[in-house]
């Protein structure tokens, strides 16, 4: 973290957050069936799939601006 | 209804004896001065990082989570998934404002959000705005976590006839209260270990177990009805039912951390940083939820509400005995014990700390600040063990008492309500840029359309929106909010320009480590 930031509180790193609203707010894009995967619709996978990158994100914030 | 099931009775019985007495114990685990209120009330601002991820996930997942999720899913299909997304939504949140909070409630010994918008703001009505929301909202909170303890006491057969098929929850209630009076947040914090083990065993081995039962999840999906398999797909003038997972999914997301429970857990971390840390860690519990939600689907395609032994509990409980039923004809006895005992501490858990948090606020901003301005720190503490008390004891007597659907419309406002202090308290943590006068007239507004829309869409929290002959069904909370908002930042220069007094016994520093 740089000075600037360290006074501000903000890190350019926090954007990557915005990924994690994106895919879960676009809903037109998830709800289908197909592609399934060991029989789960794409709906439910793909949703459950977000939790765990969601979760490695937030690492990724958390380790970058860990200072 | 069903027979006694003792096994599964006596091992249910079993680990609630051992949580009474880790709820006992806890009173001299990392030990203080319980006569304070930081140490009862936030157990010492000393739990770490896995303490806390414990206690903040047994704190957020409840007990009602675990029925109603499912059952939701049972009775309704996809839309009942919202719960995921909005659980991926929160953890940014929590990452990025509390761990500000954590600091600057720290630094000035708040207790709770609302002492901290005193000290923000200086406007003790804007503070007494945010306590009674929060008392408010989690009353009827309190009241679902006992439902579902009902729903799996039932499911092991025990019913009687009029208020006597109430005994065991009050027994049950009765131990809750005693324990969280002599440890405060200490026991919540240790059952929580108990509990969230419990938990996990039981969402992995339904997870497991069902769908090798049933062939696979391909056999398990092509037995639900194609219209819960997907959500429906709206027409050409209408957001539709996008629209509304959507805006359930973000305005659940902004309100969850706003609630007094979760905002006493973060406080009882030992640092910011364990709060930060947290936000990485605790998706494992998401992940969870996300499984538990499937569950309502195993349910359909075991075919449960069909078999006569269960007509009877669907009967009493309607929706929210699908997951009961579904453990009951899959698992033996004695993992039924395990499973219902997971769900029943996972009641009290959450019931504990709402009535902390509900005891704190009324503690700290209604007594303290109206009533007696100079407490010792014996009194506050006592005086919040009693709130704790009339708390719990006022939830289980509208469980009683009331009608199960009137807790649950109370509930689902609740979220309406709470979401109106993220000016205030979340956007607090950034900013004092707006007026404390503007935050509560937007706060007033906001609860009072909130409350007409919830009213107007015929007790639902989804609200049919039409804007230039565009329809827009969503989260009547977020809707709300946002007016909420642009009417605290119109006003705030209005107000501005009329006085010139701006308090804020807070600086830039005590935000940050």
């Amino acid at each position: 973290m740089d000075q600037h930031s360290e006074r501000s509180g903000w890190s350019w790193w926090y954007l990557l957050f915005l990924i994690q609203f994106i895919v879960s707010l676009w809903v037109p894009f998830y709800n289908k069936v197909d592609p399934s995967w060991i029989g789960i619709p794409f709906f439910y996978w793909y949703q459950m799939l977000w939790v765990i990158l969601g979760a490695v994100l937030t690492a990724i914030v958390y380790f970058a601006t860990d200072a | 209804m069903q027979e006694l099931n003792w096994t599964a009775l006596t091992i249910f019985i079993l680990l609630f004896g051992l949580i009474t007495v880790l709820g006992f114990v806890a009173a001299h685990w990392r030990k203080g001065d319980l006569d304070q209120l930081h140490e009862w009330g936030l157990g010492g601002r000393r739990f770490g990082t896995l303490i806390t991820w414990f206690l903040i996930g047994g704190d957020l997942y409840t007990a009602y989570t675990f029925i109603a999720v499912p059952a939701l899913a049972f009775g309704a299909g996809a839309i009942a998934f919202f719960a995921v997304p909005y659980t991926i939504m929160i953890y940014p949140i929590l990452f990025l404002v509390f761990p500000r909070l954590w600091y600057v409630c720290r630094k000035h010994n708040y207790v709770t959000a609302a002492d901290f918008v005193r000290g923000r703001f200086g406007n003790r009505w804007l503070a007494l705005a945010i306590a009674i929301t929060g008392i408010v909202a989690t009353l009827p909170y309190i009241a679902l976590q006992l439902v579902g303890l009902q729903v799996v006491i039932g499911g092991m057969g025990i019913s009687g006839t009029g208020y006597a098929g109430d005994v065991p929850l009050i027994i049950a209630f009765v131990i809750l209260a005693a324990f969280t009076y002599t440890s405060g947040l200490r026991a919540p914090a240790s059952i929580a270990i108990v509990k969230d083990l419990l938990i996990y065993l039981t969402a992995f081995a339904v997870v497991i177990a069902v769908p090798i039962q049933l062939g696979g999840f391909g056999n398990i999906f092509a037995k639900i009805p194609p219209a819960k398999l997907l959500l429906a797909v709206p027409g050409a003038t209408t957001t539709g039912a996008y629209g509304v997972y959507a805006t359930l999914a973000l305005g659940s997301a902004l309100a969850l951390f706003l609630y007094p429970h979760s905002i006493t857990g973060i406080l009882a971390a030992s640092s910011g940083h364990a709060v930060r840390r947290n936000a990485a860690l605790l998706p494992g519990y998401s992940f969870m939820l996300g499984l538990l939600a499937l569950v309502g689907f195993f349910a359909i395609a075991t075919g449960v509400s069909g078999l006569p032994e269960f007509a009877g509990g669907f009967k009493q409980f309607g929706n929210s005995f699908a997951v009961p039923a579904l453990f009951l004809h899959t698992f033996p006895s004695w993992f039924v014990g395990i499973a219902f005992a997971a769900i029943g501490i996972g009641a009290l858990v959450p019931a504990a700390i709402m009535s902390i948090a509900a005891a704190n606020l009324y503690t700290r901003n209604i007594h303290r600040e109206f009533i007696n301005r100079n407490p010792t720190d014996r009194q506050e503490s006592q005086m919040a063990k009693w709130v704790s008390l009339i708390v719990k004891f006022g939830a289980l007597a509208f469980i009683v008492f009331v009608p199960q659907k009137f807790a649950i419309y109370l509930q689902l406002l609740g979220g309406i309500w709470i979401i109106q202090t993220l000016p205030s308290v979340m956007l607090g943590c950034y900013t004092r840029w707006f007026n404390d006068w503007a935050l509560l007239i937007g706060w007033f507004v906001g609860i009072g359309l909130g409350t007409w829309m919830f009213i107007a869409a015929k007790l639902a929290p989804n609200y049919p929106l039409v804007i230039a002959g565009h329809g827009f069904p969503g989260y009547s909370a977020l809707y709300t909010v946002i007016l909420n908002l642009i009417i605290a930042a119109v006003l705030t220069p209005v107000f501005n320009g009329m006085s010139k007094v701006r308090v804020d016994e807070t600086s830039a520093a005590d935000y940050r480590p």
